[in-house]
C-alpha cells in the first residue's frame, strides 16, 4: 500500500497510510503513516465499536493537518487489550495464511451465484484481460 | 521479535508491553515455503514525495483505497494469487452488502463488521459531524499480497492514482491489512 501512497502523492494527492504492520510500513516509507498496534484484520478498529472506530479515524486523519515531515509515522494511542496475549500468539503461531487459490474466493455461495449472474463469468474480468 | 530477542518468553502480565509484531520475517518464511524465490522486500531509503493538504479536512473530499479484500455482493470476489484487480465500492451503498475475502488475516471480525478494515460507516459519520468535507462517490478495494512489487508500482498504483484524479479527491486514506 505504501507504493500506492507514493505514486498518488507524486501525482499531487496527499495520502495517509494506516497500518498495523509497523515494520512493513517503515520499510516502504510512505509520505504519512499512522500505526495502530492491533492484530491484523483490524487496521481501523474493533468490530461493533463505532465510537472507538471514530476516535481511531479522527486521530489518524488529523495527521493530514499536523504532519510536516515526509516519512512520518504517528503511533495511535489505543491498545487492543489490557494484556497482550494476542501478540504472544502472533509471535508463537507465525504466518497462518490460507493457500493461494487463483480462483475467486467468495464469502458465501450465494455471492458466487449473484456474481456469475451479474458478470456472466466465473473468472476475474480484470486479470483475464 | 520482542525487544529482548526471545519473542514469547518476554511476555508476562504486568511486565513491560511487547513491541510491535514483526511481520516481514514471517511473510518471508511463508513465501519460501510456497516455493517462491527469496522475497525482496520493498525498502525505500529516500525521502518520500510530499503533497501538502490544500485546505482544512472539514472542506476536503476524501478518497479511500483498502486492501482487505472487501467486495460488494454481486461483484466477482478476489482470488488469492497475485490478484492485481480492484473493485469499485459506491460510498452510498448498504454496508450489509459488503463481503470480505483474504488469505492473510482472520476474516471473522471483518465479516460481521467490515468497518474494521474498510471504515465506510465511520467516514460517513465524520462527514455528518463536519470533521470531513465529503467522500468520493466511490472507494476502491483490492487484495494486496501481490508478489511482484513492480506489478504494483507499474500497474495497480497508476490505475488507482488515475481514479483518484478522476474522482477529484483532495486527500486519500489508504488502509492495508
Amino acid at each position: 500500500m505504501g507504493l500506492v501512497a507514493r505514486h498518488a502523492e507524486a501525482a499531487g494527492i496527499p495520502t495517509l497510510c494506516m497500518t498495523s504492520a509497523q515494520d512493513i510500513t517503515r520499510a516502504v516509507n510512505p509520505p504519512r503513516a499512522s500505526f495502530l498496534d492491533f492484530p491484523l484484520g483490524h487496521t481501523t478498529g474493533k468490530p461493533h465499536e463505532p465510537d472507538l472506530q471514530r476516535q481511531i479515524l479522527v486521530e489518524a486523519l488529523s495527521s493530514f493537518e499536523t504532519m510536516t515531515v515526509p516519512g512520518s509515522m504517528k503511533e495511535l494511542p489505543f491498545r487492543w487489550s489490557e494484556d497482550e496475549e494476542w501478540k504472544a500468539r502472533a509471535f508463537a503461531e507465525g504466518d497462518d495464511r490460507t493457500p493461494r487459490h487463483d480462483t475467486p474466493q467468495y464469502q458465501d455461495e450465494e455471492d458466487r451465484r449473484r456474481a456469475e449472474e451479474e458478470e456472466g463469468s466465473p473468472s476475474c474480468p480484470v486479470c483475464r484481460s | 521479535m520482542a525487544p529482548n530477542g526471545t519473542g514469547l518468553a518476554y511476555y508476562g502480565k504486568g511486565e513491560e508491553p511487547m513491541g510491535p509484531v514483526d511481520y516481514i520475517p514471517r511473510i518471508r518464511d511463508n513465501y519460501a515455503r510456497l516455493g517462491y524465490k527469496t522475497y525482496n522486500w520493498v525498502v525505500n531509503a529516500d525521502t518520500p514525495p510530499w503533497a501538502p493538504l490544500s485546505k482544512p479536512l472539514s472542506r476536503c473530499r476524501l478518497g479511500l483505497a483498502a486492501s482487505g479484500g472487501i467486495y460488494v455482493a454481486g461483484q466477482v470476489a478476489f482470488h488469492y494469487k497475485d490478484d492485481a484487480s480492484f473493485r469499485e465500492i459506491p460510498t452510498d451503498g448498504d454496508t450489509k452488502e459488503l463481503r470480505a475475502t483474504h488469505f492473510a488475516y482472520d476474516l471473522s471480525d471483518a465479516r460481521t463488521d467490515p468497518n474494521v478494515v474498510f471504515p465506510i460507516d465511520t467516514l460517513r459519520r465524520l462527514v455528518r459531524e463536519g470533521f470531513l468535507g465529503g467522500l468520493a462517490s466511490r472507494f476502491y478495494t483490492f487484495m494486496g499480497g501481490i508478489y511482484s512489487s513492480r506489478r504494483v508500482s507499474e500497474d495497480l498504483a497508476p490505475r488507482l492514482t488515475a481514479r483518484f484524479l478522476e474522482d477529484g479527491v483532495d486527500a486519500v486514506l489508504l488502509v492495508p491489512v
